[in-house]
């Protein structure tokens, strides 16, 4: 079959505005889903190492739910499934008046599905400290939230930083689904711009490009921060 | 919220399975080959020469560092201009998927194979076999049984991702139930259900990982 190529299509108007929109909703999606699988996975990934049963039972089920049913599925639920299922008023300001639902159901859905996988990175991170701080803790005196927030905490975020690198690599990559329920994220523009121009190839490649550089800004911001935080003395390179 | 009609799924429920059997193809025709495709990568990033090996690294990171749904779409568009006719979104994805998951999986393999002592290999080649013939009788054989577990674990997640030809149009588990969701206007009930049979088979699926893992522990 035969090709026609036209790399100038990426720098002309608007399709080069197209791309840094695009850009920009990946950005967004990911930077506040990241916020809140952070936030919500630690919680989780704590309350599964907590010593009552009621609150470990609750962090399993959590990261067994969202872990098993496949993202795509999980935004249609957040998208089209949450609006019908709340109460009328709830699901009509969903999806009235509520600005930019598909942006938040996207942010919501991805932050809930990663917040699994990081619970299970703050858990392996609590779990790898070993008993022994845990005991020292309690024989000091520390309540159960001291000797997390004093003890147990600091040295397991060291530990899940390396893990939590890939987790934000995933969750940029994983936005693109956001595309399936019409948010214009990288992927979405790249789509739009071969329906439009019949320059598969170009736009593709310019999105795929994009992705390549963020993965390199994710992995060096995330080493600086380990280089940062790591304890002199350690196996951690300094 | 309107009246709730499961009797839906019943009447669907040919459509629904077809479609489930062509998740299931899916997976199970790209679980093979990117197994096999990855152990070769795996085998030549740790025994070839560095010139090759430096592609094969070039390989896996490159893809891995590209959604999975940019992946589809990059086979979608290139397979038929590089066939020179449409082949339909099966074949398209089936490669997309083998390419995509070899990376990953050759990811595992090649921890798996550095998890050997590097004696196994040094015997072998001692007793006169080529380094193929190592690889094949000695070192794989070993470096399997120990990352099987893992293997299938992202075997599951590969199983998930299937969803993704959604966006090609191609009528997996997950199109077929989105298509009766549109057309009998049943959303609610048909992506309910579709969570409810994917945790299903995944849950299950891990937790007899889980199993299998335990008990090669044990062994």
């Amino acid at each position: 079959m035969q090709y026609r190529w036209n790399w100038s299509v990426l720098i002309t108007d608007p399709y080069l505005g197209w791309l840094v929109s695009g850009l920009k909703w990946t950005l967004m999606v990911a930077g506040a889903a990241w916020l809140l699988a952070l936030v919500l996975g630690c919680t989780v990934g704590v309350l599964r190492t907590l010593p009552s049963a009621w609150l470990r039972a609750i962090g399993t089920a959590y990261v067994e739910i969202f872990r098993n049913v496949p993202l795509l599925v999980q935004l249609f639920l957040w998208y089209f499934i949450l609006p019908e299922l709340l109460p009328y008023s709830a699901g009509h300001w969903l999806k009235r008046d509520l600005p930019l639902p598909e942006y938040w159901s996207a942010v919501v859905g991805l932050g809930c599905f990663t917040a699994a996988r990081i619970a299970e990175q703050v858990r392996a991170g609590i779990e790898s400290i070993g008993h022994g701080q845990r005991m020292a803790a309690v024989a000091l005196g520390l309540t159960t939230a001291q000797s997390y927030r004093y003890v147990l905490l600091p040295l397991a975020a060291r530990h899940v930083l390396p893990p939590f690198t890939s987790e934000a690599l995933n969750i940029v990559k994983n936005s693109s689904l956001a595309l399936t329920i019409g948010v214009l994220e990288l992927t979405g523009q790249s789509r739009q711009i071969e329906a439009a121009t019949f320059q598969g190839i170009e736009a593709l490649t310019a999105a795929t490009l994009t992705y390549v550089c963020l993965t390199l800004v994710v992995i060096a911001v995330m080493q600086t921060i380990e280089r940062r935080v790591a304890i002199s003395g350690t196996m951690g390179r300094t | 919220m309107s009246h709730l009609e499961w009797s839906i799924i019943w009447r669907a429920g040919p459509f629904l399975l077809q479609g489930l059997a062509t998740s299931f193809a899916l997976l199970i025709l790209a679980m093979f080959g990117g197994i096999i495709i990855g152990t070769i990568i795996a085998m030549v990033r740790l025994s070839a020469p560095r010139p090759l090996a430096w592609i094969a690294a070039g390989y896996v990171n490159g893809l891995r560092s590209v959604p999975l749904m940019m992946v589809i779409f990059w086979f979608y568009l290139l397979v038929p201009l590089f066939i020179g006719r449409s082949v339909g979104a099966f074949p398209s994805a089936l490669i997309a998927f083998t390419m995509f998951e070899a990376a990953y999986y050759s990811e595992i393999i090649r921890a798996g194979i550095q998890g050997i002592s590097k004696g196994q290999m040094a015997a072998a080649l001692a007793t006169g076999m080529s380094s193929l013939q190592a690889y094949h009788y000695v070192v794989l054989p070993q470096a399997f049984r120990r990352m099987t577990p893992v293997l299938l674990t992202q075997s599951v997640a590969l199983f998930q991702d299937t969803s993704l030809v959604y966006v090609i149009g191609l009528h997996d588990f997950m199109t077929s139930v989105s298509v009766i969701a549109n057309r009998e206007a049943r959303l609610v009930e048909l992506y309910s259900f579709a969570a409810g049979v994917y945790f299903v088979l995944c849950f299950g699926a891990s937790r007899a990982v889980k199993k299998i893992n335990d008990r090669m522990a044990a062994a």
